[in-house]
């Protein structure tokens, strides 16, 4: 597959429908219409009421008929969640310190391993491509009990160090991804760039990274996502309040105010998922590739 | 010393391999062969594993509750997963059509899989809020039936759960999209030609070729469902009466609560064969039913 391939492909997801081609009659189109927006209802209504929730009054919360609007706008549910159960200030903080590291880590290994099954013959590779492919069938509970007992022997438990030193070693998901983008780059670029005198690295560096350039940026918006909403393995590796990740940050809000204040929680998990919200909305464009990509086999 | 051009390239290939071959050693082959061998015996962390033969997994054949994470998982799975895909492609088949807007209602319907974790979870327990949630308001406002009690109550606590998996079926919309974005147009024309219109069209044509796509989102998903926990642990820890117990939740229990590593390694054991035992058969059922493109221009 070549990469000029996926760019019609993500500008199918983000254009106008192809096959769509032979208009159909006026009611025909009406009609999708019409079960299009029944439809995308049950989708943003729990948004408009995550948010809706978040700016009303405890009292408000707490009323049947619930109503839509919130009256009064309660605006410091936002800051009481950041700063006054539990400091979430913190976790968010704590957050970024362990998840950012760890994707650049992980994006970077994982495109040098990559380029070696992207552009390097080798006997083994297939097999070794297999087994890359396959690891991705195992599921992380597996080998969650003797990974939590590596690193308690390696007195790595309440640091971020179990969440961020795994990314070092290539994510089989990022490579088989960031794969398909390198393939796509042309070989005749590798040897003009090899006749001017660049190495294998250089090549790396100066020609593959660049052009792969909305692959990476995927990648990393995934695996920052990931880590970002990551909640079993922080739950498993720390323990100490101050260390908490945003994740494990919110049940503990819950363990001491219990689900009485919804208004709060609802704030605090809105300011959880804009930072992803964001990021996904900024890089629309690579995230969508990324997907078409990586869905295709 | 000089190398043949072949011999360097080998070498290159397993020097940027090396990262993801050590990661792998470390972190995968390693623990999956640590787990096997603490299954078999007694371990607490504290002190030294002591060997237990197969007492584990004669354990688990008596015990009632990995029985009933087993029955809540697969429930799980085999509805969430076929439900996940068929409404998934229809959603993909409807935001397909060339209607105004389709890029707005695109983004709406992928929104959800964005959230995840704990903020989900919440906001999910808050919607099923039995008293003052806003899916109940809506199905008595709608239905005039005041709604059950949703998570706290053992009959409505799975359909709740597979409910909201299916707000989350964007990403997989996604992905269907896309590959029917990629099914050329003069197929659908030839089929026109031959009369092939509405549904025959969609059984014949756009189903066929999006066979390796479905089997590839209905193993993925399958692998997810079995590995269900946050939502678990934060909506439900496994209740009401263990009606949500999921197998992770429960491995997670036996190791981090109760100590039992040998126990929980069982169980990670079990769940490891488990899952790669479905693989398995869905790869060889796909034969049937699955249908790639270059086989076919062979």
């Amino acid at each position: 597959m070549t990469v000029q391939r996926h760019e019609t492909l993500a500008a199918g997801i983000q254009g106008r429908p192809r096959w769509g081609h032979k208009a159909r009659s006026r009611a025909g189109r009406i009609t999708v219409f019409v079960l299009l927006c029944l439809v995308a209802v049950p989708f943003v209504l729990p948004f408009v009421w995550m948010l809706s929730t978040s700016f009303k009054t405890l009292d408000q919360t707490l009323r049947f008929p619930p109503e839509w609007m919130p009256n009064p706008w309660q605006w410091d549910n936002y800051p009481r969640s950041l700063f006054e159960i539990v400091p979430l200030y913190r976790y968010f903080w704590n957050t970024v310190v362990y998840s950012v590291p760890a994707t650049i880590f992980a994006v970077l290994s994982s495109a040098v391993v990559a380029y070696g099954f992207a552009k390097f013959r080798a006997p083994g590779r297939q097999a070794l491509f297999i087994l890359v492919l396959s690891t991705l069938l195992i599921p992380y509970p597996v080998v969650m009990v003797p990974q939590f007992i590596l690193f308690q022997r390696l007195g790595w438990i309440d640091t971020y160090l179990p969440l961020i030193v795994p990314n070092l070693f290539a994510s089989p998901f990022l490579i088989f991804m960031l794969r398909q983008f390198m393939q796509g780059v042309p070989s005749e670029l590798l040897d003009a760039a090899r006749i001017d005198g660049a190495g294998v690295l250089g090549i790396f560096w100066r020609v593959i990274l660049p052009l792969s350039k909305l692959g990476l940026i995927a990648a990393a918006i995934l695996t920052f996502a990931a880590n970002w909403n990551d909640y079993l393995g922080p739950l498993l590796f720390i323990n100490t309040r101050d260390l908490f990740t945003l994740q494990v940050g919110l049940t503990s809000f819950v363990a001491h105010r219990g689900t009485s204040h919804w208004q709060l929680l609802m704030a605090a998990s809105v300011l959880a998922t804009l930072p992803v919200l964001v990021i996904y909305f900024a890089a629309q464009k690579a995230m969508m590739q990324g997907i078409v990509v990586t869905g295709l086999k | 010393m000089r190398l043949s051009i072949r011999r360097r390239e080998t070498v290159w290939f397993y020097a940027l391999i090396a990262p993801w071959v050590i990661g792998f050693l470390l972190f995968t082959a390693g623990p999956l062969l640590a787990s096997l061998y603490f299954s078999f015996t007694r371990y607490d962390v504290v002190s030294q594993p002591v060997w237990a033969g197969l007492g584990n997994y004669l354990r688990l054949l008596e015990d009632d509750l990995f029985l009933q994470a087993l029955k809540v998982t697969t429930t799980y799975t085999f509805i969430t997963v076929p439900l996940g895909i068929v409404v998934s492609l229809a959603l993909a088949l409807l935001l397909n059509q060339n209607v105004p807007g389709v890029r707005f209602f695109r983004t709406a319907i992928y929104l959800p899989t964005v959230t995840s974790g704990v903020a989900l979870a919440l906001l999910w327990m808050w919607l099923f809020n039995p008293e003052f949630g806003l899916i109940n308001y809506l199905l008595e406002r709608i239905t005039g039936w005041e709604g059950p009690l949703w998570l706290q109550s053992e009959t409505w606590v799975m359909p709740a759960l597979i409910l909201m998996a299916m707000w989350g079926v964007g990403g997989t919309m996604v992905i269907y999209l896309a590959g029917l974005q990629g099914i050329p147009t003069e197929l659908y024309e030839a089929a026109e030609l031959d009369g092939a219109i509405g549904w025959r069209r969609l059984f014949s044509i756009t189903l066929p070729l999006l066979s390796p796509v479905i089997f590839f989102t209905a193993i993925t998903g399958m692998i997810g469902t079995f590995q269900v926990f946050t939502t678990a642990q934060v909506a439900t820890n496994g209740g009401p009466n263990y009606a949500s117990l999921f197998y992770v939740l429960y491995l997670y229990q036996a190791a981090f609560r109760n100590f039992q590593m040998g126990y929980a390694s069982a169980l990670a054991w079990v769940l490891f064969v488990i899952v790669l035992l479905l693989t398995l058969l869905a790869f060889r059922s796909s034969a049937s039913w699955v249908h790639y493109e270059d086989e076919e221009r062979r």
